[in-house]
This record gives C-alpha cells, sequence and structure tokens, in this order.
C-alpha cells in the first residue's frame, strides 16, 4: 500500500540526486537537468500532498511549476547556445567572471 | 563718545598697516614694482597715527581724571561665561602707553634707516608693526583673555623677528629657544587664568569685578594663582630661571631689539604684575618670592655682563638686570616705582641699543666690543648720547635712572628686606662697572682696526638725540619729595602701593650709599678699562662668568638631553612596538584573507553547494530545537 512517506522518501531521494548532480557534474547540460530534477521532486511532493489532503492547491502549483519551467527551459538553452558560441566550452568551471580579482601584494 | 574709541584705533592702526604691509608685499613678491617708499609711509604711519591718538587720549586722561573705557564688541557669550573686547585707560595703562608708543615710534624711524638697505624690508616692518599692535592690545585691555591675547602676540612677534635673519641656523634656532621659553612662561600663566575663572569668572572677566570678587578665592587657591601667573612674567621678563632666551635674542635686527628690551615684551611682566596689584597685594608670600627672584636675577645678570664680548648682549644682561629691580619692587608692593623704573629704563634702554646699533653699524657689522676702540672722536654725537645713557642706568643723578633707582632702592630698605637691598646695591655697583667697561673699551681705548667708518644717517642721529633728551629728563616727572618734587608720576598712577616712612636722615645716607656705590663702579671701570681692553682675572670666576655660569649647558643636560633620549625611546617605541604589531595585524588579515578567497571562486557550482550546506545547517538546528 503507498501512504504519503513513500512519496516523500521518493521526493527527497529525487532532491537529493539533483542536488549531488548540480554541484559535482561541471557539464552544463547535466547540471541543468539536474535543476530539473529537483524542481520535479518537489512537483512530486506537492501533488502527493493534494492528493493526500483532498485540496487542488497543491495541484495548481505543480502545474504552474511545470509551466514556468518550460519557459525556463527555452531560456536556458538559448543561454547556453550562446555560451558555446562565445566561448566553445560547456564546462563550468569555465565560466567563472563571479571570481575576485587577484591582488598582487 | 569720539574718544573711546580712539582707545581701539591705536591698537587698530598699527594692526591694519601691519596687515596691509603683509598683503601688499605677497601680493608684490615676485616682480618688485611696488616702491619701498609706500611700506616706509604705512610702516612709520600706523606708529604714528597710534603716536598721536595716544598723547590726545594721555592728556584727555590727565586734564580729565576720569579712566576712559571702550567696548568693541562682545566677543564670546557663553552660558556664565560672557568675554568683551573691551579696552581702558587708566593711569597704569596711560603711563605704558605713553612710553610705548613714544620710544616704539622713535624706534620705528631708527629702524626706517637701520634696515633701508635690507631685501625683506616689508616683510619687516609688517612684524614690526604687528609688534606694536599685540603690546598696545596687552596694555590696553581691561581683561585678562584680551591681555593674553596680546601676550602671546609679543611672543609671536619676537619669534618672528629674532629669527628675522633666518637663512643662518643659529638664528632660527635663537627665534625656538625665546618661543619654547615663553611658551613654558604662558603655560603657567594660562592655568593661573583658568584657575582665576573656575574661581570668580561667572561674576564678570574685567578687571574691575576681578578686584572686587578676588576675596571670595581662598587664600591656598589665590597663591597658586599668583604663582602662575607669575611664571608667566619670569618667561615673559626674562626672569631666572626662564630667562635664557634674551641673550640669544640678539640675533635679530638691532632694532628689534631696542624694541623687545624697550618697549614691547619684556616689560610685559611688570605690567601684568602691576595690573594685578590687588591679587599680589593679597598674597605675600608670593609677593616676597618676585622680589627674591627680581634680586637673584638682578645679581645673576650683572655677574655674567661683567666678561661679555659682544655689545648687545651686555646689553641683554643689562635689562635683565633691570628687569630684576622692577620686579624687586612690585614684588615689594612699590607698584609705582616698579612701573616709574619701566618707564626711565624704556628710554636709556632703546638709547643704549639705537647706540649700539649706530657703532655696529659704523663698523661693518662688527658687534665684538675687544675689536673696537677709540671712537670718542670719530663718532661723538654716539659717544655723547651712549654716555648719557650709561649714566642713567648707572643710576647718576640728574638721568632719568637715578631716579627710579633710587626709589626702589630706598623702598627695599625700607621694607626691612635688607638681603635684597643689599643684593640691590651690590647690583647697582656691577652695573655701573660694566655699563662702563663698555663705554671705555668701545670708546676711550686705543682704536685697533683701520678700516674706514660708514658714515651716520641723520636720522639715526636725529632719533639717537631725541630719546637722549627723554633718558636725560625723564626722570623728573617723579622727583621725589626729597628733591623738593611732589611724587606727580605715583600720584597719578594711583597704584595702591605700600608706603614706608624713611626719614630725612636717613634718606640722604641711602642717597649719598647709592651714588657712593655708582662712583666706586665707574672708578673701578676706569682703572681697569681706561688703558687698555684687557679684563683683569677675577680667578676661577673669570671662566664662570664668561661662560655665563653654564645655565646653558645645564639646562641642556638637565632638560634637553633628557627630553631628546625620551623622544628617541619614544620613537623607538612607536616604530618597533606600537608600529611594528599593527604591521604584523596587518599582515595576518592579509593571511587570513588569502584562505577566504579560495572560497570565493567565482563557480556558481560551489555557491550552490554553500547554499545548500547553509539550508541543512539552519533545518538541523531548527529541528534540534523543535525536538
Amino acid at each position: 500500500m503507498l501512504n504519503i512517506e513513500h512519496f516523500f522518501i521518493l521526493g527527497i531521494l529525487l532532491f537529493s540526486i539533483g542536488i549531488v548532480g548540480m554541484v559535482s557534474r561541471r557539464n552544463i547540460f547535466i547540471m541543468y537537468m539536474s535543476i530539473e530534477l529537483m524542481l520535479n521532486a518537489v512537483n512530486l511532493i506537492l501533488v502527493a500532498l493534494s492528493h493526500h489532503y483532498a485540496d487542488l492547491n497543491g495541484q495548481v502549483m505543480a502545474m504552474m511549476i511545470i509551466a514556468i519551467a518550460a519557459a525556463e527551459a527555452s531560456i536556458f538553452l538559448a543561454l547556453f547556445v550562446m555560451l558555446f558560441k562565445n566561448a566553445r566550452s560547456l564546462d563550468a568551471n569555465f565560466f567563472d567572471l563571479l571570481k575576485q580579482e587577484k591582488h598582487n601584494d | 563718545m569720539i574718544e573711546s574709541s580712539m582707545l581701539a584705533w591705536i591698537i587698530g592702526s598699527v594692526f591694519f598697516s601691519s596687515l596691509f604691509i603683509m598683503l601688499i608685499s605677497l601680493y608684490n613678491r615676485y616682480d618688485k614694482t611696488i616702491p619701498r617708499v609706500l611700506y616706509t609711509f604705512l610702516g612709520i604711519g600706523g606708529p604714528f597715527i597710534s603716536l598721536l591718538l595716544s598723547a590726545y587720549l594721555l592728556y584727555t586722561q590727565v586734564s580729565t581724571g576720569q579712566n576712559i573705557t571702550f567696548t568693541a564688541f562682545t566677543w564670546l557669550n557663553i552660558e556664565g561665561f560672557m568675554v568683551k573686547a573691551s579696552f581702558l585707560l587708566d593711569p597704569l595703562s596711560a603711563a605704558m602707553l605713553s612710553f610705548v608708543a613714544f620710544v616704539g615710534f622713535i624706534i620705528h624711524l631708527y629702524a626706517h634707516a637701520y634696515m633701508k638697505e635690507e631685501l625683506a624690508y616689508a616683510r619687516f616692518f609688517a612684524w614690526f608693526n604687528l609688534f606694536m599692535a599685540s603690546m598696545f592690545l596687552l596694555i590696553l585691555s581691561d581683561n585678562p583673555i584680551m591681555l593674553f591675547i596680546g601676550w602671546e602676540g609679543v611672543g609671536l612677534c619676537s619669534y618672528l623677528l629674532i629669527s628675522f635673519y633666518f637663512n643662518d641656523e643659529e638664528n632660527v634656532k635663537a627665534g625656538n629657544k625665546a618661543f619654547i621659553l615663553n611658551r613654558i612662561g604662558d603655560f603657567g600663566f594660562l592655568s593661573g587664568l583658568a584657575l582665576l575663572f573656575i574661581n570668580i569668572g561667572h561674576l564678570g572677566l574685567d578687571f574691575g569685578s576681578l578686584e572686587a570678587n578676588i576675596h571670595l578665592i581662598p587664600t591656598a587657591t589665590l597663591s597658586l594663582i599668583a604663582f602662575l601667573l607669575f611664571v608667566g612674567a619670569m618667561g615673559k621678563s626674562a626672569q631666572l630661571p626662564l630667562y635664557i632666551w634674551l641673550p640669544d635674542a640678539m640675533a635679530g635686527p638691532t632694532p628689534v631689539s631696542a624694541l623687545i628690551h624697550a618697549a614691547t615684551m619684556v616689560t610685559a611682566g611688570v605690567y601684568m604684575v602691576a595690573r594685578f596689584n590687588f591679587l599680589y597685594a593679597m598674597t605675600e608670600d608670593v609677593s616676597l618670592f618676585i622680589a627674591y627672584i627680581g634680586a637673584f636675577s638682578a645679581l645673576f645678570a650683572a655677574l655674567i655682563a661683567l666678561r661679555q664680548d659682544d655689545i648687545k648682549k651686555i646689553l641683554a644682561y643689562s635689562t635683565m638686570s633691570q628687569l630684576g629691580y622692577m620686579f624687586m619692587a612690585v614684588g615689594l608692593g612699590a607698584y609705582s616705582a616698579g612701573i616709574f623704573h619701566v618707564f626711565t629704563h624704556a628710554f636709556f634702554k632703546a638709547l643704549l641699543f639705537m647706540g649700539a646699533g649706530a657703532i655696529i653699524l659704523a663698523l661693518h657689522h662688527e658687534q665684538n666690543i675687544k675689536n673696537m676702540g677709540g671712537l670718542k672722536k670719530k663718532m661723538p654725537l654716539t659717544f655723547a648720547v651712549m654716555l648719557i645713557a650709561t649714566l642713567a642706568i648707572s643710576g647718576i643723578p640728574p638721568f632719568s635712572g637715578f631716579f627710579s633707582k633710587d626709589a626702589i632702592l630706598n623702598h627695599l630698605f625700607a621694607s626691612e628686606q635688607y638681603l635684597i637691598f643689599s643684593m640691590a646695591l651690590i647690583t647697582a655697583g656691577l652695573t655701573s662697572y660694566y655699563m662702563f667697561r663698555l663705554l671705555f673699551i668701545v670708546f676711550i681705548t686705543p682704536s685697533k682696526e683701520e678700516k674706514p667708518l660708514l658714515p651716520q644717517s641723520s636720522l639715526i642721529s636725529i632719533t639717537l638725540v631725541v630719546l637722549s633728551v627723554g633718558a636725560l629728563f625723564a626722570g623728573f616727572l617723579n622727583l621725589p619729595v626729597f628733591f623738593g618734587g611732589d611724587e606727580n608720576f605715583s600720584l597719578w598712577l594711583n597704584l595702591p602701593d605700600i608706603r614706608h616712612h624713611l626719614s630725612h636722615q636717613t634718606e640722604l645716607i641711602l642717597l649719598l650709599s647709592n651714588m657712593l656705590i655708582a662712583g666706586i663702579g665707574i672708578l673701578m671701570a676706569y682703572v681697569h678699562y681706561a688703558k687698555s681692553a684687557t679684563d683683569p682675572s677675577l680667578g676661577f670666576l673669570n671662566n664662570w662668568l664668561r661662560n655665563k655660569f653654564y645655565i646653558d649647558e645645564f639646562y641642556n643636560f638637565v632638560f634637553v638631553q633628557p627630553l631628546a633620549k625620551l623622544s628617541h625611546l619614544i620613537v623607538f617605541i612607536d616604530e618597533k612596538v606600537i608600529d611594528a604589531a599593527l604591521h604584523k595585524l596587518a599582515f595576518g588579515y592579509q593571511k587570513l584573507s588569502y584562505y577566504s578567497d579560495l572560497v570565493q571562486n567565482g563557480n556558481v557550482r560551489y555557491y550552490a553547494l554553500y547554499m545548500t550546506v547553509g539550508i541543512v545547517g539552519i533545518f538541523t538546528y531548527i529541528w534540534g530545537v523543535t525536538q
């Protein structure tokens, strides 16, 4: 019998995998997929809770997230194309513009 | 009222002439297109206007007998503390004003003749006029705060003028010495003023209110105030132990020496004590201390003057010695006698310095009396005026110095302070001895060099003659009862003198003994120096006197060296301990920043990791708290 705890465990597992993938992989595509994985883990939990409490708000929210994630995906992919055009690389370590300039003292 | 605003313009005219000279010469410093005669006009004109105004106000004061006061504006008005820029012309300040304005003006004329060729003519007159302005402010101010501004002003101007030839490092050092020693005195003066204000400042700061409220101060505090104020006078009037700047002050041009010694600066201390007579009358122990300081200074300076060879230094020590007389007088309550000696001293001391300046000019800036000689024939006029001034300072009747000095000596005897009296008497003998030593060596002994003398300008001759009239006759203003006079000057001054009555016979004996002592001094000087300029040996004293009792060396050893060592130590601590620690600390932070810098590598993945760790941490905490 499936009950709410099982959905939670699955959601946490998916979310954790997403985080680990996000942090450990250098390929920007993999990182993006990890982000999507995390989003969907949250979606899963929202839908499960919606069912558990018989409240449609959770499903509405999940639909919303899916819609936004789709929009986001298009921006992300366009971004990646531009990045690759400019830098000829999709290695996340290569893009460290946020890093502070080293002082020579 | 027109008279009262004139009071401010006595100060104003010299102040503004000084200011204008400064501004014009600054504006004109590169292309010297503005003719020198403009500076002369301003530099002489300012003191001349002051002289006219002073003469008129003096006449008004004497004829009406009314004090003139003038409040220009309220300077400070803080709750319970009101300082007005107000001026007061009472007999005491009028007496000072009369000779400062007159002698000061004559010295300005003389200075024009003396400094004609000087490149920095404008700068000289700017400071010179400012000097006069400060002294006028000091004399005329109606409260101790304004007096203190003038007091500091003369200190500043003396510093500027002593180091006038600042290309020579020695002169700069002499200026610094004068300024620093005056600062020590001023510290005492300022502390005294502060104590005065803490106690009765809220009841009004003008001299009238201070006098009315002085009894509110407890005796111990009063003595402390009196002493601290006198410390200021020690510095300004060159008394032991703060006198050592005065001989070095001779580094300035000769007119500066004349101005410092005769009219401005050194007489300020005596004036201050006389001005605070209500304070000193209540603190007899401090007053006695003042008299003793005066006595020791007088004797000490006279001894040193016996073996000095620089004509200006001899005169400098003689000033210190004469100031000692003045302090003896004011210390023992003879304020008007002290002020009268200030008055006569201004004439003959200015004359002595101006005569010395004329000699120095004629001899191509030679100051050592051992290299002079036989000038009596070559400079008869200078000889005559120097003789008058020397007789005056030696206290020979009927020259001006006699009457004032005799009054002081009589008072010392009558106060039954026989130690002070005997020191004063010995000093009188020494004074006539060393002054005639100077006179004989310079004018009588055979001439030593054959360099032709430079001609003396007629302006210098005129100023010398004018002042010699003053040195001759100034004494008659205060003719004592003994000579059939009525002591006009003292009566007019109306200071709370302590009066002692001496019998006619005692006065006669004192008079004769004073004259005898002075005569012995002259005779001894004649025996020793009429034929040759070699000093008779005094045994071990020779070296002590020649080296001024090694006081400079002593101060150097006791104060200057330890202070220098202390500063070196402090520099060492500053550099090697405090700075080093701070540098180490800064270096440590730099190292630390190197490690924290590693965290911020610009890689978004790591930032995500930090965020995760942070969120996990926060949730763990919340979970721990809620359990």
